[in-house]
């Protein structure tokens, strides 16, 4: 960590002004600088260990490989390999499957998860919800169970002769499979759903809370509705809101990994490499195979920052668009 | 007029069912399954099985507490405290650590400032999946794989908890009040310890919370690292145990007590901390 001052343009010192004063300024500065080592050191100190140095191990391993010189036995010398672990995944139909796979579980959960949080903070924030304070915390709840156990009770009751749900649909003749071929990945959106529906709401209700009221009365006193108000008034007012629940929702999007992880145990529908991450942990710790677990690891990360540059570029391009507008 | 007045109340009337149900519906969605784990958790394993969950007729609630703790030699109470261990602790250092970071980009100047935040952001948005093969291979290198500390050390890496400490300091602790310590002669580290950090309490009780539910909710990493089953913490255990009740069906009343328990330190943290963690979600989303 290195802190180093703002060169302030040089102040006209006062001529009768003692070098002395000058002096403990300076020193008072650069006890400042220290105490601001001082305090972020200790993170800093992670970011580099944790973060940096993971990240920069990941691109040097994609780049790289372990050479077995006589069939696998001796001394394994790391050698320069170029893009040929890069070559190796982006042709790899399993890696490929489920880059599309999460693309089209983002597809489905994004837009589900954004406009049911924010529809029920609305309703909430609308002042005809009865028990309001209950019901928020009722919506919350799965947010305080942890991914693998909210992974454990759907896929309980995703299992036939354990499920009360699957019992239901078979009391109305209704055979349903929700591990199977086509419902699986919206059993993995439901379970998702389930967990962060609350949380988000909370998110969108704080921001809603925020609006001043003078703008919603001002909208009733010309005659907006409560509906009109809510979608034409309130939404775009927290719109910052939506592009950071959005975002997040996107990069934990794309790691998706515990929920199928554990539905992999019981259905058979999911392979071992059904998502990137699946894939990463596959390739480095079933087939101990490092360097294509980094490139992998590379193509997923970068595909995260062009899809999250992409949100925050069409965010503010709108924005734009909308200053300009008025 | 008049007429407008008499047709109002009808529909808004309808309205408001609508916007009732609806709700109400959005409940029982989110509660429903919670519910089920508790009454699930009192079942024997042939009662789970006939799926009558309502029925108290082969209430097992005390017996599947007692295998729950008795199972491959009281293993879950070994990671239930393990995940306590990860945790409160990892959490309360990790929110300290972040914090102090936040209030310093907060309440001084240096080269190039906005550049490193930009690099804390972008920490954020990084997969841990990602850095999950390097951390291994890292903690491998140095001979920490496979103990409490190769879990330990990444989960106090928290960026976002330095974002929030950044508006948490803007928002609670005026730069006054430093000035008018300075002038008294205080040191700038005391003045934070004795001054700015009682202000930032609830932003680091919030901080410590959101670290709390991921260290709690963390899986990739443990399972990753850690191959004694010593070590693991409630959420790695419980999916090895459901990954037996496939073969050993003795094993699903376990999962689900297991289960039940394993969310109460959340719900009890949660609860117990309300008033600070509402404060921080405004913090983190209005901004």
């Amino acid at each position: 960590m290195t802190a180093t001052t703002q060169h302030a343009p040089p102040a006209a010192l006062p001529a009768t002004a003692p070098a002395s004063a000058h002096r403990t300024r300076k020193a008072a500065r650069r006890r400042r600088l220290g105490a601001c080592g001082a305090l972020m050191a200790p993170f800093f100190a992670l970011l580099v260990t944790v973060f940096l140095i993971p990240v920069g191990t990941a691109v040097y391993l994609s780049f790289h490989s372990d050479d077995h010189p006589g069939l696998g036995f001796g001394n394994a010398r790391t050698v320069f390999v170029g893009v040929r672990s890069y070559t190796a995944v982006l042709t790899d139909p399993t890696f490929l499957s489920g880059l599309g796979t999460v693309a089209l579980y983002c597809l489905i959960y994004i837009p589900l998860m954004v406009l049911g949080s924010l529809a029920l903070a609305l309703l909430l924030d609308s002042g005809v919800v009865r028990l309001r304070a209950s019901a928020q915390l009722g919506l919350f709840l799965p947010h305080a169970v942890p991914g693998i156990i909210a992974a454990l009770i759907w896929l309980y009751l995703y299992t036939p002769g354990i499920s009360p749900v699957i019992e239901l649909f078979a009391k109305a003749d209704i055979t349903i499979d929700f591990l199977g071929l086509h419902t699986v990945l919206p059993s993995i959106v439901n379970i998702a759903l389930w967990s962060n529906l609350g949380y988000n709401m909370v998110v969108f209700y704080a921001a809603l809370q925020a609006v001043p009221r003078e703008v919603i009365e001002a909208a009733v006193v010309d005659g907006a509705g409560p509906v009109r108000t809510a979608l034409q008034v309130k939404t775009p007012l927290v719109r910052a809101s939506i592009v950071t629940v959005a975002m997040f929702t996107l990069v934990w999007g794309l790691q998706l990994f515990t929920e199928p992880m554990l539905l992999s145990q019981s259905s058979p529908m999911i392979n071992s490499r059904f998502s990137p991450s699946m894939y990463i942990y596959d390739a480095a710790f079933t087939r101990n195979n490092y360097s294509l677990a980094a490139a992998a690891s590379v193509v997923l990360l970068l595909f995260t920052i062009a899809l999250s540059y992409g949100v925050t570029r069409w965010t503010s391009r709108l924005d734009r668009a909308e200053e300009a507008s008025r | 007029m008049s007429t407008a007045d008499s047709t109002l109340p009808r529909p808004r009337l309808l309205g408001r069912a609508t916007v009732n149900v609806v709700v109400a519906l959005s409940v029982l969605y989110t509660l429903l399954p919670v519910l089920w784990l508790v009454l699930a958790a009192g079942k024997t394993r042939d009662a789970l099985f006939s799926s009558d969950i309502l029925s108290f007729k082969d209430f097992a609630f005390g017996q599947n507490l007692h295998d729950l703790f008795a199972m491959d030699g009281g293993q879950y109470g070994r990671w239930y405290l393990n995940s306590l261990l990860y945790a409160v602790l990892g959490a309360a250092i990790g929110a300290l650590v972040s914090v102090a970071c936040g209030y310093a980009f907060d309440k001084y100047r240096f080269r190039h400032k906005e550049k490193l935040f930009g690099l804390v952001l972008a920490a954020v948005m990084v997969p841990q999946t990602v850095l999950a093969l390097p951390l291994y291979l890292m903690a491998s290198g140095t001979g920490l794989v496979n103990t409490f500390w190769a879990v330990f050390i990444p989960v106090l890496f928290n960026p976002f908890g330095v974002y929030l400490g950044r508006i948490f300091s803007q928002g609670y602790v005026p730069d006054e009040v430093l000035e008018a310590a300075r002038i008294d002669g205080a040191g700038e580290l005391t003045t934070y310890a004795r001054v700015a950090l009682r202000m930032l309490g609830p932003g680091l009780v919030t901080v410590f919370l959101f670290q709390l539910t991921a260290i709690w909710n963390n899986f990739f990493l443990p399972m990753v690292m850690l191959s004694d089953q010593d070590l693991y913490p409630v959420s790695l255990g419980l999916y090895t145990w459901n990954s037996s009740a496939t073969v050993t069906p003795d094993y699903y009343p376990v999962v689900i007590m297991g289960s039940l328990l394993a969310v109460l330190p959340l719900i009890l943290a949660f609860a117990l901390l309300q008033r600070f963690w509402r404060s921080g979600l405004t913090a983190g989303s209005v901004k």
